[in-house]
């Protein structure tokens, strides 16, 4: 797939002498959804306000297509979108005409058929002439996508879109990511969430302490890094691991009632076919078995915590 | 290079928006402080000083009233006008859009100085109606007047990008444009302090501003003409060259 923006050795140190990217390098692709996960000051919303020219890195190079962010500007700016964390409007503006603020301040004539198509998607059109103060905080995200939206980025960077975002909402905005997606829309949305990733990305990136750690399709990661679990119940409890089993690094829990093997689905000398005929010739009897396979979340979890 | 005309449209439409929803704070207000000082000075005390230099002086005070409104009115609106972006957060969207400085600064400093100048005219609408006023020098007043309002909202625009509270941004206004106004010769002339004051005041920029404003009504001034407009022009470069460097450096605007 075709690159859309490149970011290579961005660095960013803030005036206070926090370094907030370290050396980071990262190529988003045309038209997918990439999410970046990464614990609280991380660097993700330092990372999203250089792309988009709110902060000045302090070394390293963003390109949008093949253009510098900082020297052609005007060409990289035109086609982002952003969501920002904060929840940052105006009080006192009325729905419609923040958009069509929001619409020409990217250079683009006013189109209040599109803005009406938009407000509908995100149902927002009975919404249109009351002022921000009178929506509730879902309206005021809603609102705050369709800014980002009033001048038909090709681009769009969501930082935290579902952050204290109740449940059907943040199922409404999935809907809506994937839609955009289907549009053509290249979608980079940060989140702790890690079922939201799970669940709308095509890429997850992980960022932590200002690096990325990892960056690569979603199923590969969870295929990489993801530990299978087989556990075992048994009929009657035992008081250790039959010596005949040690060669396969099993452990015993669930006061005695309870084998579990960790394996890693990847490796091709895995017999678990051998684990059964092997467990059955020790003289136990099985209750009953179960698999489990490891989510994103722990995925992320161990892998910060290595770092740190 | 291209200009983003839609964005400077729509900075220009909103802030002029935003004076038209506060009407009565934006507009009315000046008008109504100019109408007391009109009581006061003119009806009240200038009914007992007559005329200085063979204008009546509540004629005499006009010019003068209409720039401590011009100014403080410049200053005020346009360093509003970043700041409360600035100060909500809002300002990020502003920053993120394919603009550049130059036409930031048009869009911000363009409304607020038309918001002046709407005051300004309704201010003089309002003089003539409590005094005889003739204006000499139509062109020449017209000029002062625009020349007062884009360079004074561009000082509050630096003001504005300046001030990270809303300590910072009252106190310029109040303690440094008030007094240079009140003692920059809007009530009295010049000529009429004692020597040693009118070597100092020659050091108040203000007083260029009211003595060059109040040629182009009277043809009575305290300093040439010429020196008057010098120094508005001198002090709209400064002003320039300030945000200029603003801009480059990214100040309070860009970490
Ligand atoms: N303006 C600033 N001045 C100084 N330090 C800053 C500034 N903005 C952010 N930082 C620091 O940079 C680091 C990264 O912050 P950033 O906002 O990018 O994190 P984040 O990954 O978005 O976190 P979160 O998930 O909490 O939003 C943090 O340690 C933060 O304190
Ligand atoms: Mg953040």
């Amino acid at each position: 797939m075709q690159t859309i923006v490149s970011i290579s050795n961005l660095s960013k140190t803030y005036a206070s002498g926090h370094q907030a990217l370290k050396n980071l390098s990262l190529e988003i692709k045309r038209g997918e959804i990439l999410a970046l996960l990464g614990p609280n000051g991380a660097g993700k919303t330092t990372l999203i306000s250089i792309i988009c020219g709110l902060v000045k890195a302090t070394a390293g190079s963003v390109t949008v297509d093949g253009f510098d962010n900082v020297t052609e500007f005007r060409k990289t700016r035109s086609t982002i979108g952003l969501v920002p964390q904060e929840l940052t409007l105006g009080a006192f503006d009325k729905v419609i005409n923040t958009l069509s603020f929001s619409r020409g301040l990217f250079g683009k004539k006013p189109n209040s058929a599109y803005l009406e198509q938009l407000l509908n998607d995100l149902s927002l059109w009975d919404k249109r002439n009351s002022e921000i103060l009178a929506l509730s905080g879902g309206m005021k995200r809603r609102v705050l996508i369709a800014k980002a939206l009033a001048h038909e980025p090709d681009i769009l960077f969501l930082d935290e879109p579902t952050a204290g975002v109740d449940v059907e909402l943040r199922k409404d905005m999935w809907a809506l990511v994937k839609k955009l997606r289907e549009s053509g829309v290249t979608i980079i949305l940060t989140t702790h969430y890690i079922e939201e990733a799970e669940e709308i990305a095509d890429r997850v990136g992980v960022i932590s302490n200002g690096e990325l750690l990892l960056i690569d399709n979603k199923q590969s990661i969870m295929h990489k890094l993801g530990k299978k679990q087989i556990s075992i119940e048994l009929k009657n409890t035992i008081s250790a691991i039959p010596d005949s089993l040690s060669s396969w690094s099993l452990e015993l829990s669930g006061a005695g009632g309870q084998l579990t093997y960790t394996y890693d689905p990847l490796n091709s000398d895995i017999d678990i076919s051998g684990l059964m005929d092997a467990v059955k010739q020790a003289g136990l009897s099985l209750k009953d078995i179960n698999t489990s396979q490891s989510s994103l979340e722990e995925i992320f979890v161990s892998l910060v915590k290595k770092k740190s | 290079m291209s200009i983003n005309i839609q964005a400077i449209k729509v900075i220009y439409k909103y802030e002029m928006l935003r004076a038209w929803e506060t009407m009565l704070q934006s507009f009315i207000s000046p008008v109504i402080s100019t109408a007391l000082y009109f009581v006061v000075f003119g009806a009240a005390i200038g009914s007992r000083i007559q005329e200085i230099e063979g204008v009546p002086y509540g004629t005499f005070i006009v010019p003068g009233l209409l720039m401590l409104a011009l100014l403080t009115q410049s200053i005020a609106n346009a360093s509003f006008g970043i700041f409360f972006p600035k100060f909500t957060g809002t300002i990020y969207e502003v920053m993120s859009a394919p603009i550049s400085y130059m036409e930031i600064l048009i869009g911000y400093v363009g409304a607020a100085a038309t918001k002046s100048l709407i005051i300004g005219f309704i201010i003089l609408g309002t003089a003539g109606f409590f005094v005889p006023l003739e204006i000499a020098h139509p062109i020449w007043m017209l000029s002062f007047l625009i020349l007062t309002c884009i360079t004074f909202s561009l000082f509050g625009f630096i003001i504005g990008l300046w001030a990270n509270n809303f300590e910072k941004l009252q106190l310029i206004p109040m303690l440094v444009i008030t007094p240079l106004v009140f003692l920059g010769g809007t009530f009295y002339s010049v000529s009429m302090l004692p020597p040693a004051w009118q070597t100092v005041t020659l050091f108040n920029p203000v007083v260029y501003l009211i003595s060059g404003f109040r040629w182009s009504f009277f043809e009575v001034a305290d300093v040439s003409v010429g020196i008057s407009l010098a120094v508005i022009l001198l002090f709209l470069a400064i002003c320039l060259m300030i945000v200029g460097w603003m801009f480059k450096t990214g100040y309070r605007l860009k970490q």
